[in-house]
């Protein structure tokens, strides 16, 4: 098996509602693959289902045996009668050194603020300290649950040239949710469009090409971001069963 | 030396805050306190149901206790109005054991003791079981430390990192338990929930890290157990009480130091 953790044709139900159907999915070394959906089409739990953490009602999934996967969540409430310093986060469930502690910091630009107390953080240094928590797992497969949520579109590029480092510098390959429909991390290998099954499959064209994107963007994104443009190639039949699928999931503000 | 009365109730309590230190520090997290009310409570309905069957008094708490805390864990994992569920469980299971206890008239005249507590009154032996249950409860904290803390941050974290969230909420459910057993002789089953929540909220002002906030709790919880016996005798109050009454102090200190 080349690819690292795999879906295989799965669904997924709570309850009556099927949330997931027959979605088939692969991640190979190093490959970055963004997901993007409307709210409520089930990306969080695809993400989850993969993670283990949502049980599969149909089909598989395959994980490489040992796989290391690290996991940054869509967010993370500490109640405020939890006193807990980064440093002691990032120890949790596996204790780890203060060097690697530091070092995790450092690469995602949080040096010096390992004493910090999580509470105190803002929404981007919380995604950040997530994913130095993340990235001490050591992981073959990083995964991201729409990390840029509440960032603005400057923190929302530093964020994606954070991650386009990562793999460069640790060869991780990532899965990553976005709620945005268009604009996505430019260094995405992949685009997959999820509204309960998966709508279609792209690459991002780059934005720093078209000059007038990179009007719409600012200049403070550094061709981080990129446009998604959706290719539904396929009709739902009726008699496929998924016609109650509406597919007017944000195309018209385009 | 344990011939002393005195030193026996100074040793129970602070044997009692070496888990209701580090436990109360959880039902902080979690927001469990009305969930240890619940708890609590039931131990009324425990000496009850000890006294029917001719059980010791602390094995018929434990059971019930045990048995209330797994049902209310149970009915909060299936998405029961938790507030309305529990203020109804903790309420009748008071109500109930009140009730019941009234049908042995030896306990009737002693019901306070288990309301309040009774810690001028601890036996050897029971000091002896008030140190075993809260030692037990410690090591099977200090044991699920690491796994605890990742659940109670985030149940998604703990999953990914290969936990189990629902083990770890079985694991606080009956250290919970066995803290109400060993809890009703001191504070009784109307305070014991206090025990757990106010030492740990006292500390939670001057701690940086969840260990220290622990750490605190059962120094301050110590703290209290021995003032508030200090005070039962100076003033001749009910001890279980004055406990609560000297850890409430302790938490506006704390509250004040925070401040200044």
């Amino acid at each position: 098996m080349s690819s690292l953790i795999a879906a295989d044709r799965i669904c997924v139900r709570f309850g009556e509602d099927e949330v997931l159907h027959d979605v088939s999915l692969q991640i190979s070394p190093g490959e970055i693959v963004t997901i993007l959906g409307p709210n409520g089409s089930g990306k969080s739990t695809l993400l989850r289902a993969l993670l283990g953490i949502v049980p599969v009602a149909e089909g598989r999934i395959l994980r490489q045996a040992g796989l290391r996967v690290g996991y940054v969540p869509q967010r993370l409430t500490i109640d405020r009668t939890m006193p807990i310093t980064v440093r002691r986060f990032l120890s949790l469930p596996v204790r780890v050194t203060d060097a690697e502690a530091d070092a995790a910091l450092v690469r995602v630009g949080m040096a010096g603020h390992g004493q910090d107390q999580m509470i105190a953080l803002s929404g981007g240094q919380l995604q950040r300290v997530l994913l130095a928590r993340a990235l001490l797992g050591k992981p073959q497969v990083l995964m991201l649950d729409e990390p840029t949520q509440g960032l603005d579109q400057p923190g929302e590029a530093a964020f994606y040239r954070l991650i386009e480092q990562v793999r460069r510098e640790t060869g991780a390959a990532v899965l990553m949710v976005s709620h945005d429909l268009h604009v996505v991390m430019a260094a995405s290998d992949r685009v997959i469009c999820l509204n309960g099954h998966i709508c279609c499959e792209g690459t991002p064209r780059v934005v720093s090409t078209a000059p007038e994107y990179r009007a719409l963007f600012g200049l403070g994104t550094q061709g981080a971001l990129a446009l998604y443009r959706h290719e539904h190639d396929h009709e739902h039949r009726p008699e496929d069963g998924h016609h109650h699928h509406p597919h007017d999931h944000g195309h018209h503000h385009a | 030396m344990l011939d002393d009365f005195l030193v026996r109730a100074g040793l129970a309590a602070v044997g009692l805050s070496l888990a209701t230190g580090p436990l109360g520090a959880f039902v902080v997290w979690r927001r469990m306190a009305y969930f240890g009310d619940a708890t609590a409570h039931a131990a009324v309905l425990g000496v009850a149901l000890a006294l029917a069957i001719d059980l010791p008094i602390g094995l018929g708490t434990l059971v019930v206790a045990l048995a209330m805390a797994v049902t209310v864990a149970g009915l909060s994992a299936r998405g029961w109005a938790m507030d309305t569920t529990l203020g109804v469980l903790a309420h009748s299971a008071l109500a109930f054991g009140l009730v019941a206890v009234s049908f042995f008239p030896t306990v009737r005249t002693d019901l306070s003791a288990y309301l309040f507590g009774d810690i001028l009154a601890v036996s050897k032996a029971e000091l002896g079981l008030v140190w075993l249950g809260s030692l037990a409860v410690l090591a099977l904290l200090v044991w699920r430390w690491s796994a605890l803390l990742t659940s109670t941050l985030s149940e998604d974290l703990a999953h990914a990192a290969g936990l189990r969230p629902d083990r770890e909420r079985l694991v606080l459910v009956v250290a919970l338990a066995l803290v109400v057993a060993v809890a009703l002789k001191i504070v009784g089953a109307l305070l014991i929930a206090a025990m757990l929540i106010i030492p740990a909220a006292a500390a939670r002002s001057l701690a940086r890290t969840p260990e220290a906030m622990a750490g605190l709790a059962v120094l301050i919880g110590a703290i209290a157990g021995l003032g508030g016996l200090g005070l039962s005798l100076w003033q001749d109050t009910p001890t279980g009480p004055s406990i609560v009454v000297m850890a409430t102090g302790l938490f506006a200190v704390g509250a004040l130091v925070r401040r200044a």
